[in-house]
């Protein structure tokens, strides 16, 4: 025998639907209300003509879309780059600062005193002393700009990462660790079997959002010479008296964040998904 | 080549003539070619009215820098603007002993009020901004692009834009100094780009760059006092919109016409590029690379 809902069922059914409906056509009509009157609010103001002209002019995007493309090659290098090895630093700091035991405390503080110096610092005055004053030591084989400007970056990013990754640590249950200290496992085994599996996973939507705002930073380099997405549209910008450039290197920007930002929502959507389970 | 200028036109209709020429829009100022009403006008030490009559008081400030002055002695008509003072006057019919150097303030010459100089030289640049305080002339000097770099960097001794070519060379972003390297340079590297000219220094002075490129005077200024093994290695050639110096006079000053129009012909024969050479390329060690 088939299952058939009961009349009163087939009517809550009914209801149900109804206010999905209902729901569906009030948030358009609210986003047709809310689109027109951005629409005609920008476009309607006195100002827009010119507006357009200097900051959407498709020829000055032509003209420049090529070099600010080759700059957003160079951002997208340094971004592959300094996550990686910024994600790698984080971990080890992370992992440093919560090692137990009386013998490992200079480890400890000097853990403590990198988070707490290259979070305070600003990136700008960490690329300025990496980029302008180590070559100024004139050392022998000092790398180029754009090693010592990355270098920058991963140790002021390696140090919020790091902050997330303890966070994560924290956060696994002491009774995790002693329950597998208890099975047998060395410290370290449990560390790397235990906690950091549970730990990262945590803070994994945090990470991918330092990540996405990294992309944004990497750009900061061109302070040392080097010409990135941003720095092109500025030379751009400066030639035309145009401010166009500014726009196209913004939407690439945009286009670059997508798939990160998706993925982050995902992970974070899953891990919700997962913690809810079963309620 | 230096001629003295014969008057062409006399009397009251010469006065007139110098008024209107005075009164003109100032967008007359930027251009090099003579104005029709100054042409006619007489310009000699007779009729033109400066500050004491038969003298023309020339200011700059004190100390006056190399190379536009030479051993801060605006009266030995050596360095660049002491030259191009002396040769104005000489067009405008004074002798070498009428002319009387005072010592105006940089920021004096500009301000409003009366004026203790008939003409002011001080690599002065001409902006709209100065024209609502003061008369310029025709620029006697269009600011160049050049190349500094530090003593033993690899193009320190070069003598062309071919020996450039692979060289890391720097400027501030949106600059003309950025346009030289990608116009008229165009080394075979990627030019490295910074926020300003300090930042430029540096990495010249730390190597990361083997030279700059700065304007001129900027030239002058960092090679002489901001870097220690600072070097010139020469001017290229003009490129985009170059900032223009020009003769200050008083707001409204009578002398305004006679002045621009000595120096369009100065400019017109060949005196400026001249003197330019002398001083500029030659005496102070920038020469042209071509």
């Amino acid at each position: 025998m088939t299952y058939q809902p009961s009349t009163r069922q087939q009517e809550r059914i009914a209801y149900r639907r109804g206010r999905a409906v209902r729901s569906v056509l009030l948030a358009a009509a609210s986003t047709a209300v809310v689109g027109v009157g951005l629409a005609v609010g920008i476009t309607g103001a006195p100002g827009w003509e010119r507006v357009k002209e200097s900051f959407f002019d498709l020829d000055t995007a032509q003209k420049y879309l090529p070099q600010i493309l080759e700059g957003l090659w160079l951002n997208l290098k340094l971004l592959v780059v300094c996550a990686t090895l910024a994600l790698a630093l984080g971990l080890l700091v992370a992992v440093l600062r919560t090692l137990r035991g009386p013998v490992f405390f200079p480890v400890r503080a000097l853990a403590t005193g990198y988070t707490y110096s290259f979070r305070g610092l600003p990136l700008i005055i960490v690329l300025y002393l990496f980029a302008f004053g180590i070559p100024g030591l004139r050392l022998k084989g000092t790398p180029d700009v754009l090693v010592l400007g990355a270098a920058a970056i991963i140790v002021t990013y390696g140090a919020y990462l790091a902050e997330v990754f303890r966070a994560g640590i924290e956060s696994v249950h002491p009774s995790q660790i002693a329950a597998a200290r208890s099975l047998g496992l060395s410290y370290r085994q449990a560390m790397r079997h235990v906690v950091l599996p549970q730990a990262v996973r945590r803070v994994a939507p945090p990470l991918l959002n330092d990540t996405v705002a990294l992309q944004k930073d990497v750009g900061l380099i061109s302070l040392a010479g080097p010409i990135d997405a941003i720095r092109a549209a500025q030379i751009g910008v400066a030639q035309d008296a145009d401010f166009t450039p500014y726009i196209v290197a913004g939407v690439l920007f945009v286009l670059l964040a997508l798939p990160l930002i998706a993925v982050t929502d995902w992970v974070t959507l899953r891990a919700a998904r997962r913690q809810n389970a079963g309620t | 080549m230096v001629s003295r200028f014969t008057p062409v036109a006399l009397g009251g209709a010469a006065l007139l003539l110098a008024a209107v020429t005075a009164c003109a829009p100032a967008d007359e100022d930027e251009t090099t070619t003579t104005p029709s009403a100054a042409a006619t006008a007489t310009c000699d030490p007779a009729s033109l009215k400066t500050l004491t009559a038969g003298k023309l008081t020339v200011g700059t400030d004190t100390p006056a820098y190399e190379p536009w002055f030479a051993d801060n002695k605006p009266d030995n008509g050596k360095g660049f603007e002491s030259a191009v003072a002396y040769q104005v006057a000489q067009r405008l019919g004074y002798q070498q002993s009428d002319v009387v150097w005072a010592q105006v303030g940089f920021n004096n010459a500009i301000a409003p009020g009366p004026k203790a100089f008939d003409i002011d030289v001080n690599q002065f640049s001409i902006t709209d901004e100065r024209k609502k305080a003061v008369d310029f002339s025709s620029p006697y000097y269009l600011v160049r692009q050049t190349v500094i770099t530090t003593k033993g960097s690899k193009i320190a001794g070069a003598k062309s834009l071919a020996e450039l070519k692979d060289a890391k060379l720097g400027a501030q972003v949106g600059t003309t100094s950025y346009q030289a390297i990608t116009d008229v340079i165009k080394p075979a590297g990627q030019p490295q780009v910074f926020n300003n000219n300090d930042d430029a220094k540096k990495a010249l002075e730390n190597g990361t760059v083997d030279g700059i490129v700065v304007d001129l005077p900027t030239a002058f200024y960092i090679t002489a006092a901001e870097l220690e093994n600072g070097v010139i290695v020469g001017q290229v050639a003009q490129v985009g919109v170059p900032e223009q110096f020009g003769i200050v006079l008083d707001k409204g000053s009578p002398l305004t016409g006679c002045v621009s129009k000595a120096v369009d012909q100065l400019r017109q024969d060949g005196t400026l590029a001249v003197l330019e050479k002398t001083w500029l390329a030659d005496t102070a060690g920038a020469p042209e690379l071509q």
